[in-house]
């Protein structure tokens, strides 16, 4: 039996990699998917609080949260193919139009 | 166990027209006029007005078991949504045409969000919160990309999305650790269990709820969570800019106000110091940093920035008294805003926004009415006497010196001094310089004048009369259980 704290343990660790992943990547699709890392690190610790409380809650968040996750990454891409097509380029450190 | 499903009207209704304008979008040929298609909208929307005011009158419920209150917070919060969406709309309509955006999915999106932010103010559960947050937030970020050929508008999209994705982060990782400890998404279980067993919490429900926090700062774009917000604000199509910096605003509050401010407020004690410096220092950068703007957008987007910054004093101030400034405040802010953007919507040629201040170097005499009411949401936004910014900032500092917060109440008043400077600068332009590109080619917008017509009304209504909205805001307030 693993007990609950390593679960918690292991989607904090998994969500720092995603914040870091956005934070310091400089290609779109990869900071596109280290977003959908951080909702899956947030996924693992609802499904593991879940089964903690007895409560099935948490399970039947983590549809709604996939479902979410899934209408942002078809507006994500979306997006980025139109910022694509302005720049040929996936660097978010040279979209330069307005100043970051 | 019943279904009660009348809560769910209004929200419904604009559901139903923004679906109604989508599909008739698609029996409407390329180049053939597309008027109806703002027409319906704004239909839907007097017809939702007209449900809240008939839910107002009787008793309010809630629905999916208590998972949704359409309380009288709520239906003063959808009144503000509902407002904002149908000034949006009316100031957008030559706009959209002139930029050569699609119009019936604009018109869509903007009731889709509009459903959203009605789901949130209403939200009672965290999981039906962050489920409206998202509505609104995918179709906001649409609207921001909605000017497809202007590279500008796709890159303040982005940096919208990546900022606002990355803040739903943190905040479902709040709610996942605040389910955690209490064992529920359901606010009444929750503040239930935060009475129940003061201070024995667990350390990540005090993590979670910070988390929270982060999230909502985002949202709301208070310092340092704000540095997407001129960016994205600036190169969004004016009316989307002023319809995020209302509506998308005044519904991360709403949430802020029942979730943070008044379900969760036994954990004050612990995010009351990092708030009280929050709100100092939106403030504060706010209004310095829109003293050195050249563009009177950006310039609006610091200084909603700083109003951000004025509406987070309640919040610090607590639950007691800052219940009415806030919602007051907010609705105030939603009229001289909304109006502001409406006329600098007003001043796009072709595909060109002139939103300099050179552009608007002689308005006060090519276009009077407009320059006026222009100058009048500028003071109110200043704060000057009569208008309804000045009532609002009254109760604002009023809220933070009786709370005996009055360190915030003077910094609060030294910022509204600063902000005069750039406020008064477009009026100086608008009358005393002369020379200015805007409303040389400016053709006739009927419904633009319109939109600013009923926000200039608001506004002065709000600042001459305030007693009804106080009272109305106070109700509101109070009808959160």
């Amino acid at each position: 039996m693993i007990a609950l704290h390593n679960y918690l343990i292991l989607s904090a660790v998994i969500f720092s990699i995603g914040v870091i992943g956005v934070l310091i990547r400089r290609n779109l699709i990869v900071v596109l998917m280290s977003i959908e890392l951080m909702l899956n690190a947030v996924n693992l610790t609802f499904i593991a609080f879940s089964r903690y409380l007895g409560s099935t809650d948490g399970q039947v968040i983590v549809f709604f949260v996939m479902a979410v996750a899934a209408a942002e990454a078809v507006i994500g891409l979306a997006i980025i193919i139109s910022v694509y097509r302005h720049r040929q380029s996936l660097d978010p450190q040279e979209m330069q139009l307005l100043k970051w | 166990m019943d279904v009660n499903l009348v809560p769910l009207l209004p929200a419904v209704q604009v559901l139903v027209t923004a679906l109604v304008v989508t599909l008739r979008d698609l029996f409407i040929k390329d180049g053939e006029s597309r008027g109806v298609l703002a027409f319906y909208s704004l239909v839907g929307l007097g017809l939702a007005a007209a449900e809240v005011f008939f839910l107002l009158g009787g008793r309010q419920e809630g629905a999916f078991n208590d998972s949704y209150m359409l309380d009288r917070f709520a239906l003063f919060f959808a009144l503000i949504f509902i407002l904002a969406a149908a000034l949006t709309i009316l100031s957008a309509i030559d706009y959209v045409r002139q930029t050569g955006m699609r119009e019936g999915e604009f018109y869509a999106l903007i009731l889709f969000a509009t459903v959203g932010m009605i789901v949130m103010a209403a939200a009672n559960d965290l999981m039906v919160f962050f489920l409206g947050l998202e509505t609104m937030s995918i179709a906001v970020y649409v609207l921001t990309g909605m000017w497809r050929s202007n590279g500008r508008s796709s890159e303040a999209a982005m940096k919208y999305f990546l900022m606002g994705a990355f803040a739903t982060g943190f905040l479902l990782y709040g709610i996942a650790l605040i389910y955690g400890a209490t064992g529920s998404t359901n606010l009444a279980q929750i503040s239930a269990y935060l009475l129940d067993q003061p201070s024995e919490w667990p350390v990540y429900l005090i993590g979670g709820g910070f988390l929270l926090l982060i999230g909502f700062a985002f949202k709301v774009g208070a310092v340092p969570f704000h540095f997407w917000v001129p960016d994205v604000y600036e190169g969004a199509p004016t009316p989307v800019t002023g319809f995020m910096s209302v509506a998308v605003k005044a519904a991360a509050f709403a949430a802020w106000a029942r979730i943070l401010l008044y379900k969760l407020s036994p954990l004050d004690n612990d995010w009351v110091f990092p708030l009280w410096i929050i709100a100092i220092a939106t403030m504060t950068l706010g209004n310095l940093l829109a003293i050195t703007q050249h563009s009177i957008k950006r310039m609006l987007a610091y200084s909603s920035i700083a109003h951000a910054g004025y509406l987070l004093i309640p919040i610090v101030v607590g639950v007691e008294w800052g219940g009415l400034p806030l919602l007051f405040y907010l609705l105030a802010y939603s009229f001289m805003t909304l109006g502001a953007f409406a006329v600098l919507t007003s001043m796009t040629e072709g595909d060109e926004s002139k939103d300099g201040y050179s552009d608007f170097a002689g308005l006060g005499f090519k276009r009077p009415f407009l320059a006026l009411a222009m100058a009048l949401f500028m003071l109110s936004l200043a704060g000057f006497p009569p208008l309804a910014g000045f009532t609002g900032k009254f109760y604002v500092f009023r809220s933070a010196v009786l709370s005996g917060h009055l360190n915030l109440a003077i910094i609060g008043v030294l910022n509204s001094l600063l902000s005069v400077i750039f406020y008064l600068r477009v009026i100086v332009a608008m009358y005393m310089e002369e020379g200015g590109a805007a409303g040389k080619s400016f053709r006739q917008a009927p419904f633009v004048y319109i939109a600013v017509a009923i926000a200039l009304l608001g506004t002065i209504y709000l600042g001459i009369l305030p007693a009804d909205a106080l009272d109305w805001s106070r109700r509101a307030f109070g009808s959160l259980e």
